[in-house]
């Protein structure tokens, strides 16, 4: 917009007349016709609703095209916008809408957005109507003052013939700056009536956040699940062969001086520990059986391995995403670690069941309980992570126990 | 013995080829899926089919499906599972279709030779050999009912029992005398309520009790 140089006060002045005032003059008086025309429209329509309403389908008719004629408009009026000032006014974000005609009106009659864009179909007669007046008349009073100035100096009447050259000049440098602030009012009225208000920009953020967050969390999961196979295949694979090997070596070497025996006996126990070592990693990062097998298989393997009884009942009927599937899972395994580490337990119990459209996840302990959210890294990354789908989690620890951890996981 | 032998990872495989060499036990195919597998078992009829769980295409269980596909087409055919990880899940799986002649064992026990060798002849001659990762899962996981009767050093014996190990296994296993094991595993049979009938029998229904297949 400010990026022409201007370099001699020539082009400056000559600036003042460029095609930008000419187009804001053609913004306003375009303004006029379809201003009128929409307020007629709107006016007829709702004049018949009103008029006819005991017929019931007139007025229902009559409002859904009322409606759509205001969508309409707003579309004319931004492309009316786009066409002459350069300006983009942003479209409200479009929620689908019921097929049913009631219903829609209904929906439609709730929606803010087309309250505030009727109030600007409404409102745009008066600005478009002064507006245009206001530059058309400057324009041609100039002109009319120009051509009577000449007239006056050419009877030699010299005073009304400057005062005429004034009274032109003034309007004809004014034009412009009229033309400007009614196109300026116009297009703050459209901006703030047309455009998504603020609630509708939030709106679309924070959908647009939760889109974005839902991919990174899934890439996230997705990035476990291809390191524990890279693990799985590669990597462990190899350590197997090399214990193998070892264990052959071990096995069949007999016969060699003490210390190299030593050296392999060594090297083999070290390579068995680095593949336990490794297979615990592997089953913390995500468990192949859970995606084998889903939830239930991979907590029954849990609560197994917890070194007090787990009492386990998994109810879902069908099963849920990935991501929820591996969030549940670092829920219990969490929290199972926790109680092992902290609580002193003598048994747990795990719940896990499908409620509508969230999963809900409870273990329960009947330890020492004290478990504090804001202290310890353990229930905070559960938190987090629990957070990072939208769920929510409890803690429910007086002194003394027994401990429920709550979580609920939207899993539509 | 003959065995056919399937596992993707060509490392492991070769190397598994070789130590069943070493111990003059014969691999008659091996092979890196689990289609292969149930045709090699087709085509030369062995002993033993020795099969990992995660396989191509897809990498997930097809070694294990594998397995229950042949032990329904061939019941007496002695097969051994390895893993990379073992889950009481799949053990189940594969117990439910029968307990002689069924192995499953985490990969890493390859690399104790002797013990593993040891595992794979107990399954052909129709024993079993459970991982001992998977027996203390099913054993912290079944904690009620007639097992709960059941003394600390009645509950390791019968995890014995479920691994496949003889009583003299299992006396060495616990460094007590055979017939400690003989008293400790009539008391499990009393306290499960199996009397009588044969010895065998009631081995296998104990284990069969003690992981609730």
């Amino acid at each position: 917009m400010t990026g022409i140089e201007m370099t001699t006060p020539w082009e400056r002045i000559s600036a003042h007349w460029s095609t930008r005032a000419w187009l804001r003059t053609a913004h306003l008086v375009t303004g006029v016709p379809i201003a009128l025309l929409g307020t007629t429209v709107i006016g007829a329509l709702v004049a018949a609703s009103v008029a006819l309403v005991w017929t019931v389908v007139v007025p229902v008719a009559a409002l859904l095209l009322f409606f759509w004629v205001v969508r309409l408009l707003t579309l004319v009026q931004r492309s009316r916008f786009a066409a002459f000032l350069d300006v983009d006014i942003l479209p409200v974000p479009r929620r689908s809408l019921s097929m049913n005609p009631f219903k829609r009106l209904l929906q439609e009659a709730r929606t803010r957005s087309t309250w505030r864009r009727l109030g600007y179909h409404l409102l745009t007669p008066l600005i478009s109507g002064i507006g245009a007046a206001s530059v058309v008349g400057a324009w041609a009073g100039g002109l009319v003052t120009a051509a009577l100035a000449v007239r006056h100096w050419a009877m030699d009447e010299t005073w009304p013939s400057l005062v005429f050259v004034l009274v032109s000049g003034t309007l004809l440098v004014a034009g412009p700056w009229v033309a400007r602030g009614f196109a300026t009012l116009d297009m703050i009225a459209a901006e703030a009536l047309l455009g998504p208000s603020l609630s509708d920009q939030l709106a679309q953020r924070v959908e647009t956040l939760r889109e974005s967050r839902t991919g990174v969390v899934d890439a996230a999961d997705a990035e476990r699940r291809r390191i524990e196979r890279d693990l799985h295949d590669g990597t462990q694979q190899r350590l197997v062969s090399l214990a193998m090997n070892l264990g052959m070596a071990r096995a069949t070497l007999t016969d060699l001086p003490e210390p190299a025996r030593e050296v392999i006996v060594q090297a083999h126990e070290e390579a068995k520990q680095a593949l336990k070592e490794l297979r615990d990693l592997v089953r913390g990062l995500h468990p192949a059986v859970l995606n084998d097998q889903g939830l239930d298989a991979a907590l029954s393997g849990l609560a197994a391995r917890a070194p007090f009884p787990v009492r386990l009942s998994v109810d879902i009927s069908e099963r849920v995403s990935p991501t929820v599937e591996a969030v549940a899972f670092f829920v219990v395994s969490e929290a199972l670690t926790n109680i092992t580490k902290h609580a002193g337990a003598s048994g747990a119990e795990v719940v896990v069941d499908r409620l509508g459209d969230r999963l809900h996840v409870a273990v329960s302990d009947d330890g020492r309980g004290g478990a504090d959210p804001d202290r310890g890294t353990g229930l905070r990354g559960l938190s987090r992570r629990v957070g990072s789908v939208d769920g929510i989690l409890y803690v429910d620890s007086p002194l003394g126990g027994p401990t429920t951890i709550r979580v609920e996981l939207p899993c539509a | 013995m003959r065995v056919v032998l399937a596992e993707d990872s060509v490392l492991l495989r070769e190397g598994l080829v070789r130590l069943l060499g070493s111990a003059g036990i014969e691999v008659v195919a091996a092979v890196s899926d689990a289609e292969g597998l149930l045709r090699a078992v087709d085509e030369h009829v062995p002993d033993l089919v020795v099969t990992d769980v995660r396989m191509p295409p897809s990498h997930t269980d097809e070694g294990l499906r594998a397995a229950l596909v042949l032990r329904r087409q061939r019941p007496t055919l002695a097969i051994l599972v390895l893993s990379q990880y073992v889950e009481e899940r799949y053990a189940t799986q594969l117990l439910s279709t029968a307990t002689s002649g069924i192995g499953y064992l985490l990969k890493d026990r390859v690399a104790d030779v002797e013990e593993f060798l040891d595992a794979l002849r107990r399954i052909a001659a129709g024993g079993t050999a459970l991982d001992p990762e998977v027996v203390a899962q099913l054993l912290l996981r079944r904690h009620s009912d007639p097992l709960d009767r059941l003394t600390r050093r009645e509950h390791e014996v019968l995890a014995l029992i479920a691994e496949g190990r003889s009583n003299t296994g299992i006396a060495e296993a616990l460094v007590v005398s055979e017939s400690a094991v003989g008293k400790h595993i009539n008391n499990i049979f009393t306290k499960l309520d199996l009397p009588g009938a044969d010895k065998d029998h009631r081995r296998v229904l104990a284990v069969l009790r003690f992981l609730k297949v």
